[in-house]
């Protein structure tokens, strides 16, 4: 049969093949479908994109004539003050961050270990795998009454009127913990069981399983997903202010390395920029913008990071 | 010897001689082995002996149980959850499924090979030693490696790139090294669990001839899915085939027919097994 038509193949038949398999050139709906999803992108790249500008242009004013002043300075009343500034707002939120990666990371990544790899499939599982997924839906305003009532009314962590920087870092911690958990969850689970075969089938122990093979090759999703899951934390000012960060003048001397800090007051940039926004003055408007452009800055830095580790482990992974 | 005719089945199985056959030792005694998958019961009924230096085939349509027969014998079936055994298997005398046994030090002197090749995403090197290092060996990792790549005949192939990726390799050559890796931590037995089904015909044949030349190191059990492939490399073959309940659904595996392969193939005593061993379905 193929060999027939090998052999018939004349100019005529030739011509009707070409008519044949070049009939239809265009796709419209493909073609449609293809720009929707264009449009889409776009619409979310361009939103980014309008929102850097119009903040750098309004805050410019600061950024360019005293941007050293502005990282140094701090709390203020008057907006001409030459001496104020973000300092505080950027050392709460660098401690809020260490204490977040200090405490959500190991203890999410801990227990996403436990639930994927040791614990039996069970509806109790079942049940608390849904209740975690429910947690990283709260709202973190609840987060922040939790925070008030539990870490800081009831653990004590206070000073004065309000809580500690322990409080808010805690606070924090509780509020990512759910969200750690579940993308850690993912990327145990994306790990092939072909590979916890070859591991159990040359003897190892479960232990030695999660350790030499598990964690290694889901180490890419899940320092991503932490990672990603800190900028949500740098940018939280809800709970912040229920747990009560200071928002006015803040007598602390801010500084990367002092521990102490963290029983003292504090405030954070999401909280500085809160309160920024909320004053009349119209110099007011460029400080907001000029420190939304820092905090946006560090959140890119982060989500950078994330992007970086996860190629330098995936590239250690061979894959 | 890579191209098998499929009406070539008899010609090719090995000249085996019984009397020298039956002299092996037992090496795993298989009694009214049922595995249950939760309430199910996926297969039934199995009674078998492997011998040591042999190479023990299972046969059978999809869904027969011959994998899950297998797995029982490193306990890889423990991995799944809702997986339970009665009956029992004897390893050498012992009880594999005893309270006492630890499954670790099971699956060390009885290896696996998968279906589908797989490497850990390490170097060559790294993947061989991998069994030997979890055991405390420090020293004398070298010789291993190479006496597990020999054995597996990759050596030459690999041995100026032991430090690349596993995964840079072909299918064939990952099978191998797979085979090497069990190989490595010295075990007594080795489990094949359709080794080849993701092979080309001549990766096919490299390994079916390594199966010959290590059989007299180890005991072997293969699964697989061709005929010919048990044919060609088997001592002894067991046929399993499935019955489906009609009123459930349930798929019950169960053992046919465990004799040497040449009267599996040229003189089956069961009415199944010769439809099968002839083409006639599966």
């Amino acid at each position: 049969m193929a060999i027939t038509t090998r052999l018939a193949t004349g100019p005529d038949r030739a011509i009707e093949i070409t008519r044949a398999i070049t009939g239809r050139g265009t796709d419209p709906k493909g073609a449609i479908f293809r720009a929707l999803l264009q449009i889409a992108l776009l619409i979310s790249v361009l939103l980014l994109i309008v929102l850097l500008v119009d903040q750098v242009t309004k805050g410019w004013d600061v950024l360019s004539t005293r941007f050293g002043a502005f990282f140094q300075g701090t709390l203020r009343s008057r907006p001409d003050d030459p001496t104020i500034g973000i300092a505080q707002g950027l050392v709460g939120s660098f401690w809020i961050a260490i204490f977040t990666a200090g405490f959500a990371f190991p203890t999410g990544i801990a227990a996403a270990i436990y639930l994927e790899e040791y614990a039996t499939q069970s509806r109790f599982t079942k049940f608390i795998d849904i209740n975690i997924r429910n947690l990283a839906g709260v709202p973190s305003v609840v987060y922040g009454i939790l925070g008030l009532s539990v870490i800081v009314n009831t653990f004590g962590l206070r000073q004065g009127a309000g809580g500690t920087l322990m409080a808010g870092g805690l606070t924090l911690a509780i509020l990512v913990l759910p969200i750690v958990i579940i993308t850690a969850a993912e990327a145990i689970r994306a790990v092939p069981d072909s590979l916890r075969e070859a591991g159990y089938g040359v003897g190892a122990t479960r232990w030695e399983v999660v350790r030499h093979h598990v964690l290694p090759y889901a180490a890419p999703g899940i320092i991503t997903g932490t990672i990603l899951s800190l900028a949500r934390a740098l940018g939280e000012a809800a709970p912040l202010i229920l747990i009560g960060a200071v928002s006015g003048r803040l007598a602390s001397d801010p500084s990367y390395l002092d521990v102490g800090q963290l029983t003292e007051r504090f405030t954070a940039m999401p909280i500085v920029i809160t309160t920024w926004a909320g004053r009349p003055e119209t110099e007011f408007r460029t400080l907001t913008a000029a420190a939304i452009v820092v905090l946006l800055l560090v959140v890119l830095l982060c989500n950078l990071t994330a992007i970086l580790l996860r190629n330098r482990f995936e590239k250690k992974r061979g894959s | 010897m890579t191209e098998t005719p499929p009406d070539d089945a008899l010609s090719d199985a090995p000249a085996a001689d019984p009397t020298v056959l039956d002299d092996h030792e037992v090496v795993f005694d298989v009694n009214d082995l049922d595995v249950y998958y939760g309430s199910f019961r996926a297969v039934e009924k199995v009674d078998l002996d492997v011998r040591e230096h042999e190479i023990t085939a299972f046969i059978g349509p999809s869904g027969c149980g011959k994998t899950t027969v297998l797995r029982c014998f490193n306990r890889m079936n423990d991995l799944i959850e809702t997986a339970r055994v009665e009956g029992e298997i004897l390893y050498h005398g012992v009880n594999l499924y005893d309270d006492a046994v630890s499954p670790v030090e099971v699956r060390r002197r009885i290896g696996m090979v998968f279906q589908k090749p797989n490497p850990f995403p390490k170097s060559i090197y790294d993947n061989i030693a991998y069994g030997p290092r979890i055991t405390g060996m420090k020293d004398g990792l070298d010789d291993v490696v190479e006496k597990a790549l020999r054995r597996a005949a990759l050596w030459d192939e690999v041995k100026d790139r032991l430090d690349e990726s596993a995964l840079g390799m072909s299918g064939g050559q990952q099978q191998r090294l797979c085979i090497a890796r069990a190989i490595a931590t010295e075990p007594e037995v080795l489990l094949m669990d359709e080794p080849c089904s993701a092979l080309d015909p001549i990766a096919t044949a490299r390994i079916e001839d390594l199966m010959q030349e290590i059989k007299s190191l180890y005991t072997i059990v293969i699964v697989t899915h061709n005929m010919q492939q048990a044919a060609r490399v088997s001592d002894r073959t067991a046929f399993f085939t499935v019955d489906v309940n009609p009123d459930s659904d349930f798929r019950t595996g169960k053992l046919v027919e465990f004799d040497q392969t040449e009267t599996m193939f040229s003189n089956p005593s069961d009415e199944r097994t010769e439809n099968y061993v002839t083409g006639r379905f599966g």
